[in-house]
C-alpha cells in the first residue's frame, strides 16, 4: 500500500517534471515566434525627419520582446490550465472561498446588512464633500455611463439584440438640449422667461425624442437577426453622426455647440463648483430612478417577454408573444435612457460635438455591459464604473491606456465569460403545501 | 457619359480592394460564425509592414520592381502570421462560448493592434511611396483610368480566380467547405478543424495584406487608424452580399464601390461614408439575408 503510493507519487512527480519541461519548451517556441512576428513593427521604424524616409533599427527592443513574450507565454499557459480545471476542486477550502462564505453568512445578519447599506449610502451621498471637484466630475461621467449601460442592458441583456449604434441615441439626447438652448433659449430670454427651465424641459423631451428614434430604427430591423442587426444598428449610428457633422448651419457641424448652460437652481446662477455638486446629485437621482425602473421592467410582463425573445424567437412567437411589439419596445426602452444620459452629458461638459458619439462610444458602452455581466444590473453598474474610472485614475499610463484596456477586455472575456458579476437567473422553487408558488398561469 | 465612365471605373477599383478585405471577413464568418473585428487591423499591419520593409530595401538601393515584390511578400507573410496568432490567442479559447464573447475579444484585439502600431511606430500620417509601375500602354486612356487602378483591377481578378480554384478544386478547399457546412460532421469524417480554421485565417489575412499594399499605393498615405474604417466598409460589403458567401462578398464590394464613387461624384462628397450605410440599410430591408445569402431556415 505504502509502496504503491510512493510509486504513484514518483510517477506523478516525473510527469510533473516532464510537463514543466514541455511548458518551458513551448514558451521558448512562443518567444521565438513573437520575436520574429513583431520584428518589423518593434525593431524597425520609419523615420521621415529630414524629408527623406529612412529606416532605423532599434536592436534594444529584441531582448525586451523576448523576455516579455517568454514570461507572458508561460503565464498564459498556466492561466488557461487553471481556467480549465477551475471547477474540479471544491473551492470552499481556499482562503478566498472561506472569506466568501463568511461574508455571505454575515450578510444574513440584519444589522450588518443595514449597516453596510448605510455606509455605502453615506459614501455615495457625501462623495462630493469627501473628494472635491475633480473626482466629482469624474464620477459624474462614470454615472452617466452607468445610465447608458443600464439602458443598453435592456436591449442586449434582456432582449438579446446586439446594438452597435447606441451612441446615436446618446447624441439625440445631447443635441436635444444643445439645440433647444441654441434656438429656444434666446426666445425665452426675450420673452422674459428664465431659460434655466430648459434643462428640465429637455430631460423628458430628449427621452421621448430618443425613444422615437429607437422606434424608427427598429422598424427596418424587425426582420433581421444577429449580425445583420448589429451591422445595421452600426450603420444607423454612423449616419446620425455624419448628419450631425455635415449639417453645419443647424448643428454647428464638426465644431458642435458650446456654452451650454449648467442647470440653475431656482433662478440662481451657481458657480461651477457648486454646479458640479448639483449635477452630481441630479445624475445620482437619475441613476436611482433608472435602476428602479429597469428592475421593475425585468420582473414585469414586458421584461419576461423580452427574455423569452432572447432565448428563442420562434418558440417565443409560437407561445403568443408579439415579436414586433416586443422588438419595438426593446429599442424604445433602451433608447429612452440614452436620451436622458445625453442631456446630462451636455450640461456637464457644456460642450458637445459629433466626435463624442462615434462608434467607439457605442463599443465602450457595450463593453461595460458585457464585461460587467450581460443582463445583471449590479454587473452593468460595476462594469460601467470600472471602464470609466480606471482609465481616469491611470493617467500616468495614458500612453498605454488603450493597450491595457484591450488586453483587459480579452482576459476578462476568456476567464470570466459571463462577466464580473454574472446574472443570477430567477429560480422558482416549489414548496409543497404552500399556495404561494406557481399556481396561476401568470408565470 | 465620360464623367460616368470615369466614376464607374474608379468605383470598380475601389470595389475590388474592398473585395480583397471583405473576403477575409466572409470566409472567417462562414467557418466560425465570428465577426472578425480585427480584420481591418490585419490589413493595416500588412500596409505598414510593406512600408517598413519596402523603405528599408529602397534605401539599400534595390531596383523598384524588387522592392515592390519583396514588400508585398513581407506584407503577406507577416499579416498571415498576425492572423494566425490572433486566432490562436483570442478566438480559440472562446470557440464554444456565446457569440458575443468572441466579438468582444475581437474588438479587444483591434484596440491592441491599433495602439501597438501607434506606440511602436507613429501616430502621424506617413506618405506611402508608390512602387507600382507606370504603364505606358494606358496613356491614351488616362482620363478614365490610371495605372494604379488598372493594376488593382488585374491583381484582384487574378486573385479571385486563384481563390475560387483553391476552394472549389483543392483538398483544403473541400475541407473548408465541409467545415463551413457542418463542423461536427466534418470532424467525424476526419477533417482537422483547428487546421482548417487556422488556414482560413491565414488566407483571409494574406488577401487583406495584398489589399492593404494596393490601397496604400492608391491613396498614397498610411496611418495606424486606416484599418478601422476600411474594416467596417469591408464588413458592410460582406453583409450586403450575404455574409458567409464568397461570390456575395465580391458582388457586395463592387456595389459598395460603385455606390460610393457615383454618390460622391453626383450628390455630395461630404457623405461618402454615409452612402455605404444607406445602401446597406435599403438592401437589408428588401433582402434580410443579403443579396446572395441563403435564406436560413430557423428551427426551435
Amino acid at each position: 500500500m505504502v509502496s504503491s503510493v510512493r510509486i504513484k507519487s514518483r510517477r506523478y512527480r516525473e510527469m510533473n517534471r516532464k510537463k514543466f519541461l514541455s511548458d518551458i519548451l513551448g514558451a521558448l517556441a512562443t518567444m521565438v515566434w513573437f520575436v520574429l512576428l513583431l520584428f518589423p513593427m518593434m525593431v524597425m521604424k520609419v523615420n521621415v525627419s529630414t524629408g527623406k524616409a529612412t529606416v532605423d533599427f532599434r536592436w534594444g527592443m529584441i531582448p525586451l520582446v523576448a523576455v516579455g513574450s517568454f514570461i507572458l507565454a508561460f503565464l498564459w499557459k498556466m492561466a488557461l490550465e487553471w481556467n480549465e480545471h477551475r471547477g474540479d476542486t471544491v473551492t470552499k477550502d481556499t482562503a478566498y472561498g472561506k472569506f466568501k462564505s463568511r461574508l455571505s453568512v454575515s450578510f444574513q445578519n440584519k444589522t450588518i446588512r443595514y449597516g453596510a447599506t448605510g455606509v455605502l449610502f453615506i459614501f455615495i451621498i457625501g462623495f462630493p464633500y469627501f473628494f472635491g471637484m475633480y473626482h466629482t466630475n469624474v464620477m459624474i461621467t462614470a454615472l452617466i455611463y452607468v445610465i447608458l449601460g443600464l439602458g443598453l442592458n435592456i436591449v442586449v441583456g434582456l432582449g438579446g439584440l446586439l446594438n452597435l449604434g447606441y451612441a446615436a441615441f446618446f447624441a439625440v439626447g445631447a443635441y436635444t438640449y444643445g439645440l433647444l438652448w441654441k434656438y429656444v433659449g434666446p426666445l425665452m430670454v426675450t420673452a422674459g422667461i428664465d431659460p434655466s427651465w430648459l434643462f428640465w424641459i429637455s430631460l423628458p423631451t430628449a427621452g421621448i425624442l430618443a425613444t422615437i428614434f429607437g422606434i424608427l430604427l427598429s422598424l427596418p430591423v424587425l426582420r433581421l437577426r444577429g449580425d445583420y442587426l448589429a451591422i445595421i444598428t452600426l450603420a444607423f449610428g454612423e449616419i446620425v453622426r455624419m448628419v450631425l457633422q455635415n449639417s453645419g448651419n443647424v448643428t454647428g457641424g464638426a465644431t458642435g455647440i458650446s456654452l451650454i448652460p449648467r442647470p440653475w437652481l431656482l433662478n440662481m446662477h451657481l458657480p461651477p463648483k457648486v454646479a458640479a455638486v448639483y449635477i452630481y446629485y441630479i445624475v445620482l437621482v437619475l441613476v436611482f430612478i433608472t435602476i428602479f425602473v429597469v428592475r421593475r421592467i425585468e420582473d414585469s410582463r414586458v421584461g419576461r417577454a423580452l427574455e423569452a425573445m432572447r432565448e428563442d424567437e420562434i418558440a417565443c412567437e409560437s407561445m403568443g408573444v408579439d415579436l414586433v411589439r416586443n422588438k419595438l419596445s426593446t429599442f424604445a426602452l433602451g433608447a429612452f435612457w440614452a436620451g436622458i444620459a445625453g442631456v446630462v452629458l451636455a450640461t456637464q461638459t457644456t460642450y458637445i460635438n459629433p466626435d463624442s458619439f462615434t462608434l467607439w462610444e457605442s463599443i465602450i458602452i457595450l463593453m461595460a455591459v458585457v464585461i460587467g455581466g450581460t443582463g445583471s444590473i449590479p454587473g452593468v453598474i460595476a462594469g460601467a464604473l470600472l471602464l470609466k474610472l480606471l482609465p481616469e485614475y491611470f493617467r500616468p499610463l495614458a500612453q498605454y491606456r488603450m493597450l491595457i484596456y484591450g488586453t483587459a477586455m480579452i482576459v476578462v472575456i476568456i476567464f470570466k465569460p459571463d462577466g464580473l458579476i454574472p446574472r443570477n437567473r430567477k429560480k422558482y422553487t416549489f414548496t409543497s403545501g404552500s399556495s404561494s408558488g406557481v399556481t396561476k398561469g401568470d408565470l | 457619359m465620360d464623367y460616368f465612365l470615369k466614376l464607374f471605373l474608379s468605383g470598380t477599383a475601389k470595389g475590388s480592394i474592398y473585395a480583397l478585405i471583405s473576403l477575409g471577413y466572409t470566409m472567417v464568418y462562414g467557418i466560425v460564425q465570428l465577426i472578425n473585428f480585427a480584420h481591418g487591423e490585419v490589413y493595416m499591419i500588412g500596409g505598414f509592414t510593406a512600408l517598413i520593409v519596402g523603405g528599408y530595401f529602397f534605401t539599400m538601393g534595390m531596383p523598384i520592381i524588387a522592392v515592390l515584390l519583396l514588400s508585398i511578400i513581407a506584407a503577406v507573410v507577416f499579416a498571415s502570421a498576425y492572423g494566425f496568432t490572433i486566432e490562436r490567442l483570442a478566438y480559440r479559447p472562446l470557440r464554444n462560448k456565446p457569440r458575443l464573447s468572441a466579438l468582444i475579444s475581437a474588438i479587444g484585439i483591434s484596440m491592441i493592434l491599433q495602439n501597438f502600431v501607434l506606440l511602436a511606430q507613429t501616430e502621424k500620417y506617413l506618405s506611402f511611396p508608390s512602387y507600382l509601375p507606370e504603364l505606358s500602354f494606358l496613356a491614351p486612356y488616362r482620363d478614365y483610368i490610371n495605372s494604379t487602378q488598372f493594376i488593382i483591377l488585374v491583381t484582384t481578378a487574378v486573385i479571385m480566380v486563384l481563390l475560387t480554384m483553391l476552394i472549389k478544386l483543392s483538398r483544403v478547399g473541400k475541407a473548408m467547405r465541409a467545415t463551413a457546412q457542418d463542423k461536427d460532421m466534418a470532424q467525424l469524417v476526419g477533417v482537422n478543424i483547428n487546421q482548417v480554421i487556422s488556414i482560413t485565417f491565414i488566407i483571409g489575412s494574406a488577401l487583406a495584406a495584398i489589399g492593404g499594399v494596393l490601397i496604400c499605393s492608391y491613396m498614397g498615405q498610411i496611418n495606424y487608424y486606416i484599418g478601422f474604417v476600411a474594416g467596417i466598409k469591408a464588413f458592410v460589403a460582406a453583409v450586403l452580399g450575404g455574409i458567409g458567401s464568397i461570390p456575395g462578398a465580391v458582388l457586395g464590394s463592387f456595389i459598395l464601390g460603385w455606390t460610393e464613387s457615383l454618390g460622391t461624384g453626383y450628390i455630395s462628397s461630404d457623405y461618402e461614408d454615409a452612402f455605404a450605410f444607406i445602401i446597406l440599410i435599403l438592401i437589408l430591408i428588401l433582402k434580410p439575408d443579403g443579396i446572395l445569402g441563403k435564406n436560413q431556415k430557423q428551427k426551435v
